[in-house]
C-alpha cells in the first residue's frame, strides 16, 4: 500500500461526502428522524389506553376505584351507560376495552375468591391485550390494599407478588429502543451507503478509469472504509450522545467498551457493504440488496424490537448471521446494566467471526476487473 | 520495438445461450511511437480489445504483451506505464478540476514538487486553466472529455487507450482534443491507440485496424486501404435540385456501395472501378467525375459484401413547391436560467416536409432550444408555434402532433421491442386496430421484425436508434425532433439513419435535428447556426459555407465553415465583454 494513492482517494471520498447531500442525508439526517421517531413516538408500553367503564350500580366504593384508574397515567376512561353502548364502543375502536363493574360489586369486593370486576380486552393487538389486563390487574390490587390500610385491616391475598424490576426500573421502553437504534444507525451507514456509492462509481464511469492506474485492490476498498468507518464513529457518537442528553437513557457501561464494539461492528456493517458492491454494480440494485439482506434483518431479527428467544427455532437460528443481533445486545447490555463481561465476549466473539467473513469475502471477490 | 503484440487472441462472454464471441483469434502488433486507429461498426469488438490491452479484462485464449509485460499477469505493472481513458470518461462531478487531477496524481505517484509544473502544462495545453476551480460536473461536454484527457496523460503513459474521446464533443472541442494526442505523440513519443466512428480522425493515424464482428477484416495504412479502392470513386457536381432525391435514386442502382451528399453534388462509391450507369432520366444532371478514394470509401466497401443492407425506399415524390406553410415558426425567443441566458433572441421558421438542422458547439444553446420546442421547457419569452399550435397556451396539442429521439436511450432496457413499441402507442393514446397497425408497421419498415421478442436494452446499438425512432413515430407525427441521433454509431448504421429521415421527409414529416456530425448537415434543407445562445448564421449549407469563404479558404467544408464562423464569434463577443 501507497499512503499517496490511498490519501488520494480517501480525499477525494471526502470531498464527495461533503459536496453530495444525499449521503449527508443517509448517514446524519436519516439516523436523527429515525432517533427522534423512537425517541419521542414509537413506545412499546401501552399509554393511554382507552377505557370503557360501566357500572350497573354506583356507590362511593366504585366511584373511589374509579378514580383510582383516572389518577393512573395509564387510563383514558369513559364512562358508558349500559354493557351495549360500551360493546359498540369497543367495536367503533372508541374503546380498547370494557370494565364493568356488575351490581354486586360493593358486596364481593372485600370477599375473597371471586370476581367483582369484569374486562372485556380487544385481542386484535395481543400485545396490547396483555398490557391492559396486567395493568387493571395491578391497579386493583392496589386500590385494595389502599382501601385496607384505610380502614385499619390487613388484606389477605394467597400470594403477595413483591416484584423488582431490574435493570430497567421505570419500565420504559424507549430505555432500550433508544440504544438499539444505534445498531440501526451504524447497519445504514456501513451497508447501505457503502454499497450505494461503490455502485454509483460504476454507474458513473469512474470505477474503471480508477482501476487501470496501479492503484491496489486493497487501496480501492481502504480508500472506501476509512472515511466511511469515520463518518460511522460520527453517527455513533452523534446517537449515543442524544440516548444520553435528548432521552436521558442511562449509560451504566464504560465509553471504551461501547465505542470498542461499536468499532467492531461497523466494521462488519462495512464488510456487508464492500460485498454487496461487488454484486450490485447499479445504485438500485445495491439499495435492495442492502435493504433486504442488512437493514431489514437490522430491524427485524436483532432483538432491537421483537425478542430473538420467542422467535420459532428456525428463526433464531437464522439470527446468528445477523451482525446486529450481536450489537444489539451489547448495546442493551452496556446502556442498561454495564460492562456484563460474559455477555461483552459471547457477542464479540459471534461478530467478530462475521466481520471477517464479509471483509474476506470482500477482499477476495473485489477485482480489479470487469469480467 | 512492438508497444503491443497480440497473438492468436479471443474473448467471449456469457454463457450458453448468452454466451458471444467478442473477439475470434486475433493477432497483431503496434510499433511504439505509433499511432493506430481501431475502426469497425457497433459489437465489433473495439471497447472489448482496448479493456483486454489495459488489463482490466482477462482474455479466453491467446497472449497480449503490451509494453513487454505479459498480461493479465503484469497487470498492475503495466498499469504505471499507460493511460487509458474509457468510452464515458468517468469524472469526479463532486471535484474540481484540479482536484480530479490531484487524484490522479495521487494514483500515480507523482511528486508534490513535480505536480505544479505538470498541471499548469496540462491545464495549459487542454484551455482549462480559467476554470481550474470549477466543479467537473459544471463543465460542457467538450471540456470534460479535455479535463478527462489531462488526467489520463497526468503520468505521462508511454501507451495511450483511448475509446471514441470525441464521442458528442462538438467540431471545435474535436479538434482541441486532436490536437492534445498529435502534441503527445510528437513531444512525447506516447504510442497511440484509439478507437472512432469518425474516418477523418482514423485517416490521420499511421495504421487503421478494420475489426468486423470480433476479426480483422483489414489492417495497414489508410492512404495505402484508399488507394486499393482507387477508381471507385466518383462525383456528381452542381446538381440543379436537392441532391437527397437523387442519392436515394443513385443508391438503389446495380453496382453503387455508398452515396453521399457533398456539397453541392453527391459522392458515389463503386463496387468495381468503373462509372455508375446512369440511366436515361438521370444523364440531364451531367456525368460522374472520377476522384481519389479516401478511407471511409475502402470502410464502406469492405463491409458492404458482409452486412445485409436493404435499400429503403422513397415514398412517391411530393410536389413541395408552393407548400410554404411554417409547422414551426420561433420568435424572438429567450430563455434565462437565472441571470444566465442560455437562449438569446432567436427567430427561425421551418417549412412542411424539410430537414431542419441545428449546429452549435456543446453549451450553444441547441439543447435549450430543442426543449422549448418540444414543450419540456417553458420559454421565457417570444413565441412559439409548433404544427400551428401556440405552446404557451395548448402544450398538450401541440406535444400530440410531434415525436422526439432522444440522444440518450430511452427505452425500457428490459421490455422487448414489441412491449415498448406495445407501451409507447399505448402512452399516445392509440386504440386497436390503428395500434395494431401501426406496429406492424413498425416491424416491417424498420426491420425489427428478427428482433421483435429481444430485449431493447440487448440490441445492437444500430437496431435500438431504430426502435427508438420507430417509438417516436408510432403516432404518425407531423414533425420529428432528432437530438444527436447518431452520436456514436458508426458510418454504416448512420447512413441507414439518414437514408430513413430522408424518407420520412420526402413523406411530408418535418425534421428537427442537432448533430455534431458536420457531413450529416449535408443532407439539411436549412441550417441554423448557433452560438453563445445567438443564431450566428441561417441558410441552406451552401449559403453557410459561403459565408466562411475566404482566401486562405476557397472552399471550406463544412467543419471548416462552423469552426471559423463559431471562433469569430466567440472572439468577438470576448472582445465585446
Amino acid at each position: 500500500m501507497k499512503t499517496m494513492r490511498l490519501t488520494g482517494l480517501m480525499r477525494k471520498e471526502v470531498y464527495e461526502i461533503v459536496r453530495d447531500p444525499s449521503s449527508i442525508a443517509i448517514a446524519f439526517v436519516l439516523p436523527l428522524v429515525l432517533l427522534l421517531i423512537f425517541g419521542y413516538g414509537v413506545s412499546l408500553d401501552a399509554r393511554r389506553i382507552l377505557m370503557a367503564e360501566v357500572v350497573d350500580h354506583p356507590t362511593q366504593l366504585t366511584a373511589s376505584f374509579l378514580a383510582e384508574l383516572q389518577r393512573s397515567p395509564w387510563f383514558r376512561p369513559t364512562i358508558y351507560p349500559d354493557q351495549a353502548s360500551a360493546e359498540q364502543a369497543l367495536m367503533a375502536g372508541r374503546a380498547n376495552a370494557i370494565l364493568w363493574l356488575r351490581s354486586d360489586f360493593t358486596r364481593q369486593a372485600y370477599s375473597a375468591g371471586s370476581a367483582p370486576i369484569h374486562l372485556t380486552v380487544n385481542g386484535v393487538d395481543a400485545n396490547q391485550a396483555r398490557l391492559i389486563e396486567n395493568y387493571v390487574n395491578v391497579s386493583w390490587l392496589l386500590w385494595l390494599q389502599q382501601e385496607a390500610t384505610g380502614q385499619g385491616a390487613h388484606l389477605e391475598t394467597p400470594v403477595a407478588a413483591d416484584a423488582r424490576v431490574w435493570f430497567n426500573p421505570a419500565l420504559r421502553s424507549r430505555d432500550y429502543l433508544v440504544p438499539g437504534l444505534i445498531a440501526i444507525v451504524m447497519t445504514l451507514i456501513g451497508a447501505l451507503l457503502t454499497a450505494l456509492v461503490v455502485a454509483r462509481e460504476w454507474e458513473r464511469g469512474t470505477m474503471e478509469g480508477i482501476m487501470v492506474t496501479p492503484v491496489a485492490k486493497t487501496e480501492i476498498l481502504s480508500g472506501k472504509l476509512i472515511p466511511y468507518f469515520a463518518m460511522g464513529m460520527g453517527g455513533m457518537i452523534l446517537s449515543t450522545a442524544m440516548a444520553v442528553f435528548l432521552f436521558g437513557v442511562p449509560l451504566h457501561g464504560s465509553l471504551l467498551v461501547l465505542f470498542g464494539t461499536a468499532a467492531l461492528f461497523l466494521l462488519t456493517a462495512l464488510g456487508m457493504g464492500l460485498v454487496i458492491s461487488v454484486l450490485a454494480r447499479s445504485q438500485f440494485v445495491a439499495a435492495m440488496i442492502a435493504i433486504v439482506t442488512t437493514f431489514l434483518p437490522a430491524f427485524i431479527l436483532s432483538g432491537f424490537i421483537f425478542d430473538i428467544r420467542s422467535m420459532p427455532q428456525p428463526i433464531q437460528l437464522l439470527t446468528h448471521i445477523v451482525a446486529a443481533r450481536y450489537f444489539v445486545t451489547i448495546l442493551q447490555s452496556a446502556f442498561l446494566a454495564g460492562d456484563v463481561w460474559p455477555v461483552l465476549l459471547r457477542n464479540v466473539f459471534g461478530m467478530g467471526v462475521l466481520c471477517a467473513l464479509f471483509l474476506g469475502i470482500a477482499l477476495l471477490r473485489f477485482r480489479k476487473r470487469l469480467d | 520495438m512492438d508497444a503491443v503484440a497480440v497473438g492468436n487472441l479471443s474473448k467471449s462472454f456469457g454463457k450458453g445461450t448468452a454466451h458471444r464471441d467478442a473477439l475470434k483469434n486475433i493477432s497483431l502488433e503496434i510499433p511504439a511511437g505509433s499511432m493506430t486507429a481501431l475502426i469497425g461498426p457497433d459489437g465489433a469488438g473495439k471497447t472489448t480489445l482496448l479493456r483486454l490491452l489495459a488489463g482490466i479484462l482477462t482474455p479466453s485464449a491467446g497472449a497480449i504483451r503490451v509494453l513487454d509485460h505479459p498480461l493479465p499477469k503484469e497487470a498492475l505493472a503495466l498499469q504505471r506505464q499507460i493511460g487509458y481513458m474509457p468510452q464515458r470518461f468517468g469524472l469526479y462531478e463532486d471535484l474540481t478540476v484540479e482536484e480530479n487531477l490531484s487524484l490522479f496524481a495521487d494514483l500515480h505517484s507523482i511528486p508534490h514538487e513535480k505536480r505544479e509544473h505538470r498541471f499548469a502544462g496540462l491545464l495549459t495545453m487542454t484551455a482549462l486553466g480559467p476554470f481550474r476551480k470549477r466543479l467537473a460536473g459544471q463543465l460542457s461536454g467538450g471540456m470534460k472529455q479535455k479535463l478527462g484527457l489531462a488526467c489520463t496523460l497526468i503520468h505521462p503513459p508511454e501507451l495511450l487507450l483511448l475509446d471514441e474521446a470525441s464521442v458528442g464533443v462538438d467540431p471545435i472541442s474535436r479538434r482541441e482534443l486532436w490536437s492534445i494526442i498529435q502534441q503527445q505523440v510528437a513531444g512525447q513519443k506516447v504510442t497511440v491507440l484509439l478507437s472512432t466512428a469518425y474516418m477523418d480522425e482514423a485517416e490521420r493515424c499511421d495504421h487503421v485496424i478494420l475489426l468486423h464482428e470480433g476479426e480483422i477484416l483489414a489492417q495497414g495504412n489508410p492512404a495505402q486501404l484508399a488507394a486499393s479502392f482507387e477508381g471507385r470513386a466518383f462525383v456528381l457536381e452542381n446538381v440543379p435540385t436537392a441532391p437527397r432525391n437523387l442519392q436515394a435514386q443513385i443508391a438503389q442502382l446495380p453496382g453503387v456501395v455508398d452515396t453521399v451528399i457533398q456539397g453541392d453534388g453527391l459522392r458515389i462509391v463503386m463496387q468495381q472501378a468503373e462509372p455508375p450507369a446512369l440511366p436515361q432520366k438521370l444523364t440531364l444532371y451531367g456525368t460522374p467525375k472520377p476522384v481519389p478514394a479516401r478511407l471511409e470509401d475502402a470502410f464502406v466497401s469492405l463491409l458492404f459484401s458482409r452486412t445485409t443492407r436493404h435499400p429503403i425506399p422513397l415514398p412517391p415524390q411530393r410536389d413541395i413547391a408552393g407548400d410554404d406553410t411554417a409547422v414551426v415558426a420561433v420568435k424572438d425567443l429567450f430563455r434565462y436560467f437565472g441571470a444566465f441566458a442560455a437562449v438569446k433572441n432567436v427567430s427561425f421558421s421551418v417549412r412542411k416536409g424539410e430537414i431542419f438542422g441545428l449546429l452549435g458547439a456543446n453549451g450553444a444553446g441547441k439543447s435549450t432550444t430543442f426543449r422549448m420546442l418540444c414543450g419540456l421547457l417553458p420559454s421565457s419569452s417570444g413565441t412559439l408555434r409548433v404544427a400551428g399550435v401556440d405552446l404557451r397556451t395548448a402544450p398538450a396539442a401541440a406535444r400530440a402532433r410531434i415525436g422526439y429521439v432522444s440522444q440518450k436511450f430511452s427505452l425500457y432496457g428490459a421490455l422487448s421491442v414489441q412491449q415498448n413499441l406495445s407501451f409507447f402507442s399505448a402512452a399516445y393514446g392509440l386504440e386497436n386496430p390503428r395500434k395494431q397497425d401501426r406496429m406492424a408497421w413498425a416491424l416491417e419498415e424498420l426491420e425489427l421484425k428478427d428482433y421483435a421478442k429481444m430485449n431493447a436494452g440487448e440490441l445492437p446499438l444500430g437496431y435500438k436508434q431504430r426502435l427508438a425512432l420507430a417509438c417516436a413515430l408510432m403516432h404518425e407525427p407531423s414533425i420529428l425532433f432528432l437530438d444527436e441521433p447518431t452520436s456514436g454509431v458508426d458510418p454504416l448504421a448512420r447512413r441507414e439513419f439518414w437514408a430513413r429521415v430522408n424518407a420520412l421527409a420526402e413523406s411530408g414529416v418535418t425534421c428537427l435535428v442537432t448533430t455534431h456530425f458536420m457531413e450529416e448537415a449535408e443532407y439539411c434543407d436549412h441550417l441554423l447556426l448557433m452560438s453563445l445562445g445567438e443564431v450566428l448564421a441561417q441558410g441552406t449549407p451552401s449559403e453557410i459555407k459561403a459565408k466562411a469563404r475566404s482566401k486562405a479558404h476557397p472552399t471550406p467544408s463544412m467543419e471548416d465553415a462552423f469552426i471559423s464562423l463559431i471562433e469569430e464569434h466567440e472572439q468577438a463577443s470576448r472582445r465585446a465583454s
